[in-house]
Formats: structure tokens, C-alpha cells, sequence
């Protein structure tokens, strides 16, 4: 099956401020297919993202919701929303990393 | 029970269609979400409001006028902003000035959400304060520190206001939820219905499919559970657009915790209803053992002054990594000389490598032909930083490499001067939970009648 990346087989990847002291990633699906494929494949764990991300694994905490057939990765921000040494107010540059991720897909 | 919310952020603007829309169809109060923490600390520090006055105005005045004709409340949450003092009189002012030009009668609910600090040390004293992670416990010197706290209210002291027989409750800083879920839980209706319908209230209609802009959205709330609509005709609400909603801005999508307890939303369910409308049913609300209210504050972090520039040279970019370290190096030993040294922090941002992503990014490689490197010197006074600031830009201008033998300008500075002054910067200090003993007791409630 053809390795695909998420870049191309997600509807939707953002990441948003959970307030001013945590991040979190959405990615969502279009079809149920990919959304299983990832799941099985275990594409969103704790490991994988604390890896992608250089963050202590304890600290990165993974969601999967069927019926929105979405993924969520949520963690702490390195430093608050605002403060100085933040360069993005509102979180939303962040996932870059997470569209390199990959699915085998037909 | 139906309820209408004007949009997602007072200010951001809907359609007045859709206000008259929702009220045709029985919507029994109107609700806005008029803050955020999402812009940054500055608000709540400064009391500025995050749209401009004209566009909050508008508005409000197409809330107010409407609300008023038909005979149902305005709710109004977190006003100005950050629901501060400063925010709660401001809106209190575009209120009043609203009355005035339109010939409005209303009683008005102020609802002060601000803390003294030293009810704060009192509460913390008592072992009543706790930290969310990732904080550390609250110390005093947090407290001392604080330009403006707020506690985040619950629904209770906007179900007291409408209470006292208020047509337009102003609250300062409030659960984003709580502006929507307070009537519907004053009638009885079950929690879980309430607080997940109010949850998707609050943003206005951004659970729609594809939102082209911002506007109202429509909660028909029953014992069973809740339709939600938009009333923007050409926009449409799908299973998965609400299912998706919880994922926004929510750090856990089915563990959303408010101040009397926690909605679960893992086992609801989403069911079209039309093409435009989804049913939701299925959430459960666990009351908390002890009622939580979220506290926030901002402090001043120092005075900020920015130097933007940019290299085009290829010698220097491939080498970027050590030009910027011996650049830091040089700089540190020039400012001892000139007794500069004392407290301040160099920011370094260099977009082309990991500006964006800082100590997050998975490729910090410097790619592409030219560089912006955005430095910002913070320190407590903004003569101080504007000093250091000058000396970085020279020393970094002419910052040599092995390379070229002479004097060379490696840097491209749009600015002159190039050192620009920001003024003072602030940071969100607290990221705690108080529990009073009742859910009232932090808040003020004062009746104003225009």
C-alpha cells in the first residue's frame, strides 16, 4: 500500500492555543478509511509526537474522535501565549511537523 | 428552549438578518462572547479591547435594539475583552451611548469579575488556590506582581442578574460557556444539554461547514438534548462540522471542565436533521466535588525594544548557525564594557530556520536565499533596552566572516532607525483554580438603570 503523508490525505490539519498555556493539533479526515488506517497503523501516540516534537512523553496527551474522524495531540506550550520569547500568539503555525506523518493507504 | 448568539467574538460582526432571523424563530436571549486570552496578556493588562470601539458598537447596538423590541435579555460575557474592571466600563459606556442615540430604556446588570489581590493572597492563604498543569503552586510574589486578576465566572452570578430583572447583562470575564448556559439551567433543563450547546454557542457559527465569515448561530435546546442551526441561510451545520467543534480550542475534546462540574461529550451522538441542522444527544455533566473557578492575571514583563533584519548573502547564510553565535558572543563582551549587562534577555528569531516554531521545529536548518532575523531586547526600563538594541544593530551589521577581507554591512535593516521602541510587554502570570465556597462570592453585581 502506497505511503501517503498527512499533508495530502488530511481535510484539515491546524493547531490552536487550549489558552494561554497549551497547544493542541487537530487533524481531521475526510473519509472513514483514512481516519481507521491511521488508527490501526497507530499513526497518533504519545511516543510519536513527544519524538517529533523533543517533549517529554508524560507531558503529550492524544485524543481520537470517531465521530468527527479526527486525531488531537495537545501539550503544553514551551512558553505561555504572549510572553516574551513566543513567536505565535495564537498557536496557529505549530503543526508543520505533524503533516510529515505518514499512512499506508490504497 | 432557544437561544441566539449573536457571533463568536463581539466586534468580529454577523449579519442583522440573522439577528432578526433568530428572534422570528423564538430565540428567547441573545448572547456574545466578548473576550479572549487568545490575543494576549496586553488586554487584560491594559484594558484595551481587541476590536475597535466602532466595531463593538455596531454590534452591540444591532443586539441591543433588537433584544429590547422583542422583550428578551442581552448577554454579554468576559466584556471589553478580558473582562476586567477597565472592560466591563467600557462596555458599560457603549451601552449607555447606544440608549442615548436610539432612545432605549433598559436595566442594565453590571457583573464585576475583578480581584482585589489582596482577597487572592487571603484565598491562597487558606489553601483554597491550586495550580493547572503545567504551573507551580501560586506565590505571593505572582500575586504582588499582578497588573489586573480576574476570576472566570460560572453561570450563577448571570442567572442572579437576570434575576434582579436585567435586560442586558454585562459580565466581565466569564466562562465562554457560562453566557449561554445560565437561562437554560435556570429552567431546569439538564446540565449536559446546557453546557455542550452553550459550548458550541459561544463561537458563534464557526461549527458550520464552511464559515466564509463570521455571524449567529441557533441552540433549540429540550430534555433530551439540543439542535443547533445557523441562521446565515447560505451556511450549514453537518454532523461532522459539530462533531469537530469540541476539538477547538479544547486541550481534551471530551473532558471540557466549567466551574460546577465536567461535560463529557465522548459518547454523544450527532444526527442530521436537515441538511443544515444537527441534533446532538448523548453528553453527561458530572458535578465537581468542590464548585472551580479558573483565575487569570497579567504582569509587566519589561519594556521590548525590536530590531528587524535580513541577510541576502549566501557566504554569510551558510554559515548563519556560528555568524549569529559569534555575534552573541561579541555582543555580550561589548555590553559588559558599557555596563549594559545588567538584567535584560536578547530574543533571537531567525525565520528561514525556526523562527516560527523556535525549539518546537523538526528541520531547524536554515533554508532558501535570505534570512530575517528578528531580535528583541526586553528589559525593565525602554531606555535600557533602546541601548543594548543600539549596540546590537551595529555590532551586528558589521559582524564579519572568514570569507571577505574588509568591512562589510550584513545586514538589511527596512527601518530607520532601526531599533524600534515597542513599549511595555506583559505575560499571563496565573493558570490556577480557586474554589470559593460559593460560586458568588468573588463576584459583584451592580443594577444600573439607563
Amino acid at each position: 500500500m502506497p505511503r501517503r503523508s498527512l499533508a495530502d490525505v488530511a481535510r484539515l490539519v491546524r493547531s490552536k492555543n487550549a489558552g494561554p498555556f497549551w497547544l493542541t493539533i487537530d487533524v481531521m479526515f475526510d473519509d472513514a478509511n483514512a481516519y481507521h488506517a491511521a488508527e490501526q497503523q497507530q499513526v497518533f501516540t504519545p511516543a510519536r509526537l513527544a519524538a517529533l516534537y523533543r517533549l517529554p512523553v508524560e507531558q503529550v496527551r492524544v485524543f481520537a474522535h470517531p465521530a468527527a474522524l479526527a486525531f488531537k495531540v495537545s501539550f503544553p506550550r514551551p512558553i505561555p501565549a504572549g510572553s516574551p520569547g513566543d513567536a505565535d500568539v495564537f498557536g496557529g503555525q505549530q503543526y508543520a511537523g505533524v503533516l510529515e506523518l505518514t499512512v499506508d493507504l490504497d | 428552549m432557544k437561544l441566539l448568539a449573536a457571533t463568536g467574538m463581539l466586534g468580529s460582526g454577523f449579519r442583522e438578518e440573522s439577528i432578526v432571523a433568530g428572534i422570528a424563530r423564538g430565540a428567547e436571549m441573545i448572547g456574545c462572547d466578548a473576550g479572549s486570552t487568545d490575543f494576549g496578556p496586553h488586554l487584560l493588562a491594559t484594558g484595551l479591547a481587541p476590536f475597535s470601539r466602532t466595531a463593538i458598537k455596531r454590534d452591540v447596538a444591532v443586539m441591543l435594539r433588537h433584544a429590547l423590541a422583542a422583550r428578551i435579555p442581552v448577554v454579554i460575557g468576559s466584556a471589553g475583552g478580558s473582562g476586567s474592571a477597565a472592560g466591563v466600563c467600557m462596555m458599560r459606556e457603549v451601552v449607555a451611548e447606544i440608549a442615548l442615540e436610539h432612545g432605549l430604556r433598559a436595566r442594565i446588570a453590571l457583573v464585576g469579575a475583578e480581584q482585589p489581590a489582596d482577597r487572592i493572597r487571603g484565598l491562597n492563604a487558606t489553601g483554597r488556590i491550586v495550580p493547572l498543569a503545567p504551573s507551580a503552586p501560586l506565590a505571593d510574589d505572582t500575586i504582588d506582581s499582578a497588573l489586573h486578576i480576574v476570576a472566570m465566572m460560572g453561570p450563577e452570578p448571570i442567572q442572579a442578574a437576570l434575576s434582579e430583572g436585567a435586560d442586558v447583562v454585562i459580565a466581565g470575564r466569564s466562562s465562554d460557556a457560562a453566557v449561554f448556559a445560565a437561562m437554560p439551567l435556570a429552567r431546569g433543563l439538564p446540565p449536559a444539554v446546557c453546557w455542550h450547546a452553550a459550548k458550541i454557542l459561544e463561537c458563534g457559527a464557526a461549527a458550520v461547514a464552511q464559515r466564509a465569515a463570521p455571524d449567529s448561530m441557533m441552540g433549540d435546546l429540550d430534555h433530551g438534548g439540543f439542535a443547533i442551526t445557523p441562521m446565515r441561510s447560505d451556511y450549514r451545520c453537518t454532523p461532522q462540522s459539530v462533531a469537530s467543534h469540541v476539538l477547538y480550542e479544547n486541550a481534551d475534546p471530551f473532558r471540557l471542565v466549567e466551574p460546577p462540574g465536567v461535560l463529557d461529550t465522548s459518547a454523544a451522538r450527532y444526527d442530521a436533521v436537515d441538511d443544515r441542522t444537527v441534533r446532538v444527544s448523548g453528553s453527561t455533566f458530572t458535578p465537581a466535588t468542590a464548585y472551580s473557578i479558573k483565575l487569570e492575571a497579567a504582569a509587566l514583563a519589561g519594556y521590548s525594544t525590536v530590531l528587524f533584519g535580513a541577510v541576502r548573502d549566501p557566504l554569510i547564510l551558510r554559515q548563519l548557525d556560528g555568524w549569529l553565535a559569534q555575534l552573541d558572543e561579541n555582543v555580550g563582551r561589548r555590553l559588559r564594557e558599557l555596563s549594559l549587562d545588567g538584567s535584560h534577555r536578547i530574543v533571537t528569531r531567525v525565520y528561514g530556520r525556526d523562527g516560527v516554531m523556535g525549539e518546537l521545529e523538526p528541520h531547524p536548518v536554515f533554508e532558501g536565499h535570505e534570512a530575517v532575523i528578528l531580535w528583541e531586547v526586553i528589559s525593565a526600563s525602554q531606555e535600557h533596552s533602546h541601548a543594548i538594541a543600539a549596540s546590537l544593530s551595529h555590532m551586528a551589521v558589521h559582524n564579519p566572516i572568514a570569507e571577505w577581507h574588509g568591512l562589510i554591512s550584513g545586514l538589511a535593516y527596512p527601518f530607520a532607525p532601526a531599533e524600534i521602541d515597542r513599549g511595555p510587554v506583559y505575560e499571563f502570570t496565573m493558570n490556577h483554580i480557586v474554589t470559593p465556597v460559593d460560586p458568588l462570592e468573588l463576584f459583584s453585581i451592580d443594577m444600573v438603570t439607563l
